[in-house]
């Protein structure tokens, strides 16, 4: 039988385990955007020019 | 919840992309086509007979390449929308707050207040060619008032004191205090009747679009549970 401080330990870990992740997503999504819709290197703008209008995002 | 959130993040994003790229394909795109007559000076606003230029000229039809790529930036930007929304679910679910695809509709167009019509009261979809300000300050102007705005809509749904509510306004109003960085002349050749046209629709998009991912967030974020 575990004790409590054992389950508070456990579950400290997940909450830790959970916000990281929850961290990571957020940094991917704004990274994807970012890439998609805001990098003004040439190639990448152009590709997306169309999307970067269509979305509002500040283009040229 | 790392894979939870991945899955539902790609599922939705995906999902949702290709009904945007649909709506943008058939409302936006043309309008956008349109403009670039203006642009590349095939068409000049007012002409030069006094009697205006034709609201309906020959648009370019499907080019494989660039339409191709705007699916596949859709996705990308979708994917990246859907990942920001699943993981504020994700935190709202830790917090104890149940979302469903009934309430992921509100969270999606929470998402749209934040991501464009916020930034849009300040910088309104732009047709090509438009004026516009120096793009980094734009940039820095158009995340600044994102982060902001769903920081206050945050603490609007999950706030519990009039004092967090104020504050909340606060971030709210902000980035328009402040303003958004425009230019010091209008150089724009594109007629307003086409501009107001774009953006409306843009929005229009945008909303539809928003409500869709945030509808298969909360279902995706179910089905994954």
């Amino acid at each position: 039988m575990k004790t409590e401080a054992q389950v508070a330990v456990k579950s400290q870990a997940l909450v830790g385990s959970n916000v990281l992740a929850i961290a990571f997503a957020a940094f991917v999504g704004v990274g994807l955007i970012a890439i998609a819709g805001h990098v003004q290197a040439t190639t990448l703008h152009d590709a997306a020019h169309d999307v970067r209008h269509a979305t509002g995002f500040p283009c040229h | 919840m790392l894979t939870r959130i991945i899955t539902t993040a790609i599922f939705a994003g995906f999902i949702t992309a290709f009904a945007a790229a649909l709506l943008q394909f058939l409302l936006v795109q043309p309008l956008l086509l349109q403009s670039e007559l203006y642009e590349s000076g095939a068409l000049v606003h007012f002409g030069a007979s006094g009697t205006g230029t034709t609201a309906h000229p020959d648009l370019p039809g499907f080019d494989p390449l660039r339409d191709g790529m705007s699916v596949l930036f859709t996705a990308i930007i979708y994917t990246g929308y859907a990942f920001l929304l699943v993981a504020g679910v994700a935190l709202a679910t830790e917090q104890g707050h149940e979302v469903t695809p009934r309430t992921g509709i509100l969270w999606g167009i929470a998402g749209f207040v934040a991501v464009q019509l916020a930034p849009a009261m300040g910088l309104p979809p732009e047709l090509p060619g438009a004026a516009a300000a120096d793009v980094a300050a734009r940039q820095v102007w158009w995340f600044g008032t994102v982060g902001v705005t769903a920081l206050g809509l945050w603490l609007i749904a999950f706030g519990k004191s009039p004092v967090v509510w104020a504050i909340a306004l606060l971030c709210l109003a902000v980035p328009h205090i402040i303003g958004a960085p425009h230019p010091d002349t209008f150089t724009g050749p594109v007629p307003p009747e086409i501009a107001a046209h774009f953006a409306a629709r843009a929005l229009a998009v945008g909303l539809a679009s928003w409500a869709i991912l945030g509808m298969l967030s909360g279902y995706f974020w179910n089905k994954e549970a």
